[in-house]
């Protein structure tokens, strides 16, 4: 039975939010950490509140720390030595795993997440931008009065329009296919899989092993916690339309070859259902649109390149053991939207967002060193995922046809990493335990 | 990430003399649990070398029968672990003796970990290694301690050498069912 009361809402639910802000948090003392998170507690939405209060809610907050940031909060080197190794060392310390290098390189990121003074996070989701700006008046009047804490850097969320639907800059339908918690009263949609044992998402309870990872301890701290992977991800809108031009006579050409790099057409219609058209009530279908796989559906890819980003974000029935590498996404996107046939106004956009698993290192760095990054992914020899992969211009992209294939020679970078950051995030009662660590010695 | 950026020519036999430790100073790639041992003219690969436990040694020989079985029944089982080879030896060292477990196979080890500890449940292969002096008890639900085990127990090779140098595993596959099928073809053609 999954601890509603206890596990932060974002792990479970998905806020109605158009808007919101992320603040990145640096304590200069314990105390401060201690006295800030001690106000800003009964603000935190369990998954059950949250559920509760859905309707009439404005703003949802969640808060998490790295593992530096549990250290200056008090808690003891023993407690800290349990933590996984990347956890501990951080995401930038991790670079070369994950393919951050070159522009991606955490040297280069904007927002300060690279450095060990990152301590926390603040995400606020608000139905709306005026409650986005209550929400962080409030906030900011209550680190100014928690002494030593400091905003690192912050970053306002908005959703893209047409706001009928989510998408990200590129204007791909998002959030199509989400794990499922056991347990959790979702219903997977048709071609999701089944639900998934909830220790793969929280720990303290059995994953798909059977059993479950070692865990921090004590278990006070760690039950019904998780990890998230933060990332900052910037989107090159005006070189992705550029590049489609480029690689497409027409407009239906564009669409393919927009549809070709991620594996669905931008409506969200998968390309293994609607291989030669888009579908748009197929791609707005949550009943159809995930219902598919690979192995026998389209095993060369002629539908969805074998190197397509979501073919490699979920192999579906072409990789071993799935159920082990799933994630929970959460986030939103950023900048201003840029208008189909405007310039490219320079300004930064994209979108930021939280990877939630239980294992930093068996699902988040996997996908990303594996997965996204692996130039030998399905043998194709040269290629990284088109739209996240660490690209610097001498990768190729291939798209399986018959009677001979399409290579893309010297694919661009449509991404760039500029910010990012693990984050632990706790339970409410472990929360409560982190803000009393100085009652408890 | 994976380092497949040699130019490689399969009809030119190599070697490649490896330093000491098994990598190459100037270019070590870090994996996500520690450095990836390079590729080679002989693909990716493992030896790894341990001391069973006194009296265990029929456990290996029974292993060896259920193996041969388990692949029998299955022979896709360990496709996850895209190998060519695999070795298992059994030696004596002044009166211990030692096992050594030799793979080679086209990925580094450190990409596909998890699954290789899943395969070594699902298949059997932990029957062996439980059975070395100082494999951890909780590798089940340990892989960082597992792979630690293989790590503190590899033992890099200092010369490989490849007579049809990195081709893979699927190449070499592929290739022969071309050839299986013109020989179909020319068959079906008398």
């Amino acid at each position: 039975m999954l601890e509603f009361d206890d596990i932060q809402h974002i792990l479970l639910t998905r806020a109605p939010a158009l808007n919101g802000r992320y603040e990145f948090l640096s304590f200069k003392n314990p105390a401060g950490g201690r006295a800030w998170l001690a106000a800003i507690l009964d603000k935190v939405q369990s998954a059950k509140a949250m559920r509760e209060s859905v309707d009439k809610e404005k703003r949802w907050v969640t808060v998490a720390f790295t593992w530096n940031g549990l250290r200056t909060l008090g808690v003891d080197a023993t407690t800290l030595a349990t933590f996984p190794e990347e956890f501990r060392e951080g995401m930038a310390a991790r670079a070369e795993v994950l393919g951050d290098t070159g522009a991606n390189d955490p040297s280069h990121w904007v927002d300060k997440t690279a450095s060990p003074d990152l301590h926390a996070i603040a995400i606020l989701f608000a139905r709306d931008a005026a409650e986005r700006q209550r929400s962080a008046t409030e906030h900011g009047k209550l680190i100014a009065e928690c002494h030593g804490v400091e905003v690192l850097s912050s970053l306002d969320l908005e959703a893209t329009p047409p706001f009928d639907y989510a998408h990200d800059h590129f204007g791909y339908r998002d959030r199509l296919s989400q794990p499922v918690i056991e347990g959790s009263g979702d219903e997977p949609t048709p071609g999701s899989g089944a639900p998934l044992k909830a220790g793969e998402f929280i720990l303290g309870y059995p994953d798909e092993s059977g059993s479950g990872p070692a865990l921090p301890q004590p278990e006070v701290l760690c039950r019904n916690g998780s990890y998230m992977a933060y990332r900052r991800l910037e989107e090159h809108v005006g070189k992705f339309r550029d590049f489609l031009r480029e690689n497409g006579k027409t407009r239906e050409e564009q669409e393919l070859i927009a549809a070709k790099l991620m594996g669905r057409w931008r409506s969200g219609a998968p390309l293994v259902l609607a291989p030669d058209k888009d579908d748009p009530a197929l791609g707005a279908d949550l009943q159809r649109n995930n219902n598919f796989n690979y192995k026998h559906e389209d095993p060369q890819g002629y539908a969805v390149p074998l190197g397509s980003h979501m073919r490699r974000m979920n192999p579906r029935d072409t990789a071993a053991n799935m159920n082990r590498r799933r994630m929970i996404r959460r986030g939103a996107t950023y900048g201003t939207y840029l208008p189909e046939g405007t310039a490219d106004d320079g300004k930064e956009r994209g979108i930021a967002a939280f990877v939630i698993c239980a294992s930093l290192i068996r699902q988040f760095e996997f996908a990303q060193n594996v997965w996204v990054n692996d130039r030998n992914f399905h043998e194709l020899g040269n290629e990284r995922d088109p739209i996240i992969g660490s690209q610097d211009g001498t990768l190729e992209y291939k798209i399986p046809k018959r009677p001979i294939r399409r290579k893309i020679t010297g694919l661009p970078a449509f991404t760039t990493v500029r910010g990012g950051a693990y984050f632990f995030l706790p339970g409410l009662k472990a929360l409560r335990w982190l803000a009393a660590l100085d009652k408890a010695s | 990430m994976a380092g497949t950026s040699i130019k490689t020519d399969w009809t030119k036999p190599a070697a490649l003399a490896i330093p000491k430790g098994g990598v190459f100073p100037d270019k070590i790639e870090k994996g996500r649990y520690g450095p990836i041992f390079p590729r080679t003219p002989a693909c990716y690969g493992f030896s790894i070398l341990a001391k069973i436990i006194p009296g265990r040694e029929e456990v290996f020989y029974e292993y060896a029968r259920n193996i041969e079985k388990t692949i029998a029944a299955q022979p896709d089982a360990l496709a996850v672990l895209k190998l060519h080879y695999l070795r298992w030896v059994l030696f004596p060292i002044k009166g211990d003796m030692y096992f050594m477990y030799q793979g080679i196979f086209d990925t580094d080890f450190d990409k596909y970990t998890e699954d290789a500890v899943a395969l070594f449940g699902a298949t059997g292969i932990n029957t062996v290694f439980e059975n070395l002096e100082g494999f951890p008890k909780d590798w089940k639900t340990n892989a960082p301690a597992f792979v630690q085990f293989v790590r503190e127990h590899q033992c890099p090779s200092f010369l490989e050498y490849g007579e049809y140098p990195y081709a893979t595993a699927d190449e070499i596959k592929k290739a022969l069912r071309v050839k299986a099928a013109l020989s179909e073809m020319l068959d079906q053609m008398q």
